[in-house]
C-alpha cells in the first residue's frame, strides 16, 4: 500500500508563503510526477511529504494515517536526492545497509537484501568500493538501491538525473521506468523537464508558483491544457500563442496552436510570413516563421522539408486543435 | 597553456624554499644550540656555529633548579583540559550554526569572534579580582576555564567552516533512512567530520600551550604551566642565555613533535574549504 493524500497543505516561511493551501491524492502504486520551473515550489511539496519539512497547515496522509507529526524516518518513504547524498565514508554495501541496519535488522537479513538489491541494480562488483570511486550514473544506482532495500510504501525522487548528462539521463529515465513496473510501488518524482514528466508519469502535477495548475495524465495535459501556463509548459516546442483580432476571431482572448499542428506551405495559407532560423534534428525541422502582428511562430515539419532562410510562406492552424483562453488565462471548452 | 616548469626553474624555487624554511626554523634552531653551549660560548663574539664544547650541563642544572615535570604536567592538563571541554561545548554550537541557522546565527559569529580582537590586558584586572574572590588563582582549574574561554571562538570557527562543508541533504538522507538523531550524529555526522574535529582539537592544543599571558598572570608556584617556566629565566636571570635556551628548548620539544607530527592534518585542517 502508498496512497498519499494532501488536505490543505500549507507551506510558510515567515511572511512568505510558499505553497497555498494544496488538496492532492496519489493513488497506491501510481507514478506521479511533480513538474514546474524552478521556485514553483515543487520540491518544498515532496519535502513536506517526506517529513523533511513541517506542514505549516492542512494534513499529510500516508496509507490513510495521519503522517503530518511523524519524523521523516517513521512515515515508510525512501527519497532519492538530487545530489545522490550517499554516505561518503561507507562502501556501497555500508550505504545500501544503512536503513536496514537502522530498522534493526539481523546481519544476516541485511546480507541478503543487500545482494538481492545489488543484482537488481547491477551493483554486484562495486559493492565493497566507496561512493567516490563511482561514476555518476553509477552513484545514482546505489542511491535507488538504498531507496529500495526497505521496500517502502513510496519512492520519492527529487530531481534524481538533473546532475547526470544527457545519455545517461535517457538511460535512467528507462531504469526507473522499468523499476516502476517491477516493484509496482507509489513513486513520487520532482523535475523541471517536462519530457520527464511526460515519459515517466502516469499522473503530472503542474505546479506554478506553489500552486496546482494542473492535474491530469501526460496526454491530457497535452491535449486539454486548463490555462496558458500549463499550455505553455507542457510540449516541445511550446505552443505557439496568438492573442489580438486572429483570437478574437476565434472567441477567444489568446488562442494556442501547437508547432505540430500548424501547416506549412509555399503559398496561400491562413497566415503568411517568412522563414527565420530553421532547426534541422534530422527527423524533424523546427522553422521559426516571423508571421508579421502574430509574432515568431514555430513550426514542426517534416525532416526533408526544403524551406529555408528567407523564404516566404503560408501557415494553416489545424482548426480541431486550437487552443482557447479567455482573458485570465484559463481555457474555454 | 600550463606554466613549463625547465630544471633551473624548479632548482630556483626548491632552493628559496629551502632557504625561507630555514630563515623560519633558525631561531628554534639556535635556541637549541645555545642550550649545548656553556655560558661563556653562548655570548661568544663572533658566536661558533657548530664547534664548540657541547655540554649537557644546562639541562642538569635547569632540572635541579626548577621541576620541569610540575609544569610539563601543568601544561598538559591546561592544554588538553581547555580542547577538551571546549570542544563539547563547540561541537553542538557549531552543529546547530551550520545547520540550524537563524537570522542572527552570522552576527553571532562575528561577536564571538570579535572577542579575539580585544586585548588581552583590558580585562585583566577584572579577570584578576574574579579569580581572586572564587580562589581560581594559581589552580589548573581556575587556567583550564579561562584558555577554555579565550579559545572557544577559535574552534567554534573552525568546526562550524568545517560542518558547513558537509551536505545538508547526507543529513537528510540519513533522517529519511531511518536514523533517530543519535544515530545520524554518531553513523553519519562524526565519521564525515572527524579530520575536522581532529584538527581543531591539535590546534586548540598548541594554542593553549603556547599562551603565555594568562598563564604567567594568573599563576605563581603551583599551577604554573611551562611558558611560567621559561618566564622564570628570562626575568632574573636574563644573561643566562645557555640555561634560558635549555628551558626553552625542553619546553617547547613537546608540543614541536606533536606539530611535527601532525603538520599534514593541520594543514589540512586549516585550509579546508579554501580549496575544494
Amino acid at each position: 500500500m502508498g496512497s498519499i493524500v494532501l488536505e490543505k497543505v500549507e507551506k510558510t516561511f515567515g511572511e512568505v508563503t510558499v505553497i497555498p493551501p494544496i488538496d492532492l491524492e496519489i493513488g497506491d502504486g501510481e507514478f506521479t510526477v511533480f513538474v514546474g520551473p524552478s521556485g514553483c515550489g515543487k520540491s518544498t511539496l515532496l519535502r513536506l511529504i517526506a517529513g523533511l519539512e513541517d506542514v505549516s497547515a492542512g494534513r499529510v496522509l500516508i496509507d490513510g494515517r495521519d503522517a503530518t507529526d511523524l519524523a521523516p524516518a517513521k512515515r515508510g518513504l525512501s527519497m532519492v536526492f538530487q545530489s545522490y547524498a550517499l554516505y561518503p565514508h561507507m562502501s556501497v554495501r555500508a550505504n545500501i545497509a544503512f536503513p536496514l541496519k537502522m530498522a534493526g535488522m539481523t546481519a544476516h537479513e541485511i546480507d541478503a537484501k543487500v545482494t538481492a538489491a545489488a543484482a537488481t541494480l547491477n551493483l554486484t562488483d562495486y559493492l565493497d568500493r566507496k561512493p567516490k570511486q563511482l561514476s555518476g550514473g553509477q552513484r545514482q544506482r546505489v542511491a535507488i538501491g538504498r531507496a529500495i532495500v526497505r521496500q517502502p510504501s513510496a519512492f520519492l525522487f527529487d530531481e534524481p538525473l538533473s546532475n547526470l548528462d544527457a545519455a545517461l539521463r535517457v538511460q535512467m529515465r528507462l531504469e526507473i521506468s522499468e523499476l516502476h513496473h517491477q516493484l509496482g510501488t507509489t513513486m513520487i518524482y520532482v523535475t523541471h523537464d517536462q519530457v520527464e514528466a511526460m515519459t515517466m508519469a502516469d499522473k503530472i502535477v503542474v505546479l506554478n508558483k506553489g500552486r496546482i495548475a494542473q492535474v491530469g495524465s501526460p496526454l491530457d495535459l497535452y491535449r486539454r491544457p486548463d490555462n496558458l501556463f500549463v499550455a505553455g509548459f507542457i510540449g516541445s516546442p511550446k505552443m505557439n500563442f496568438v492573442t489580438g483580432p486572429v483570437a478574437a476571431a476565434h472567441g477567444a482572448h489568446t488562442i494556442g496552436v501547437r508547432p505540430e499542428h500548424l501547416a506549412i506551405s509555399a503559398d496561400g495559407g491562413d497566415w503568411p510570413g517568412t522563414v527565420g532560423v530553421a532547426e534541422r534534428l534530422g527527423s524533424d525541422t523546427f522553422l521559426h516563421v516571423d508571421a508579421g502582428d502574430l509574432g515568431t511562430l514555430t513550426v514542426r515539419a517534416g525532416g526533408d522539408v526544403g524551406f529555408r532562410h528567407g523564404d516566404r510562406v503560408g501557415l494553416t492552424p489545424d482548426p480541431a486543435a486550437i487552443h482557447r483562453f479567455d482573458d485570465k488565462g484559463m481555457a474555454i471548452r | 597553456m600550463a606554466r613549463r616548469t625547465t630544471l633551473p626553474r624548479k632548482l630556483g624555487v626548491t632552493a628559496l624554499a629551502w632557504g625561507i624554511g630555514f630563515l623560519v626554523f633558525f631561531p628554534i634552531l639556535w635556541t637549541v644550540l645555545t642550550s649545548f653551549k656553556t655560558e661563556a660560548e653562548a655570548v661568544a663574539s663572533p658566536p661558533s656555529f657548530l664547534a664548540f664544547h657541547w655540554t649537557l650541563e644546562n639541562y642538569a642544572e635547569v632540572q635541579e633548579r626548577s621541576d620541569y615535570f610540575r609544569h610539563f604536567l601543568n601544561s598538559v592538563v591546561i592544554s588538553l583540559g581547555s580542547t577538551v571541554i571546549g570542544l563539547v561545548i563547540a561541537v553542538p554550537a557549531a552543529w546547530a550554526m551550520a545547520f540550524q541557522p537563524a537570522k542572527r546565527t552570522k552576527d553571532l559569529l562575528m561577536w564571538m569572534l570579535s572577542t579575539k580582537m580585544m586585548p588581552p590586558v583590558g580585562v585583566l584586572v577584572p579577570i584578576y579580582l574574579i579569580f581572586r574572590d572564587l580562589g581560581l588563582l594559581d589552580t589548573r582549574l581556575g587556567l583550564t576555564i579561562i584558555l577554555t574561554l579565550i579559545d572557544l571562538p577559535i574552534i567554534i570557527w573552525m568546526l562550524y567552516t568545517y560542518f558547513k562543508e558537509i551536505p545538508g541533504e547526507i543529513l537528510e538522507a540519513a533522517r529519511m533512512d531511518g536514523a533517530d538523531l543519535w544515530n545520524e550524529i554518531v553513523h553519519v555526522l562524526t565519521p564525515m567530520a572527524v579530520p575536522g574535529i581532529a584538527s581543531t582539537l591539535l590546534l586548540n592544543v598548541i594554542l593553549a600551550w603556547n599562551e603565555a599571558f594568562w598563564t604567567l598572570n594568573l599563576t605563581a608556584a603551583k599551577a604554573a604551566p611551562l611558558t611560567a617556566f621559561i618566564a622564570s629565566y628570562s626575568s632574573p636571570e636574563g644573561l643566562f642565555y645557555a640555561k634560558l635556551s635549555a628551558a626553552s628548548t625542553m619546553a617547547i620539544a613537546p608540543i614541536l613533535i606533536l606539530g611535527w607530527f601532525s603538520q599534514k592534518q593541520l594543514v589540512r585542517g586549516l585550509t579546508f574549504g579554501a580549496v575544494k
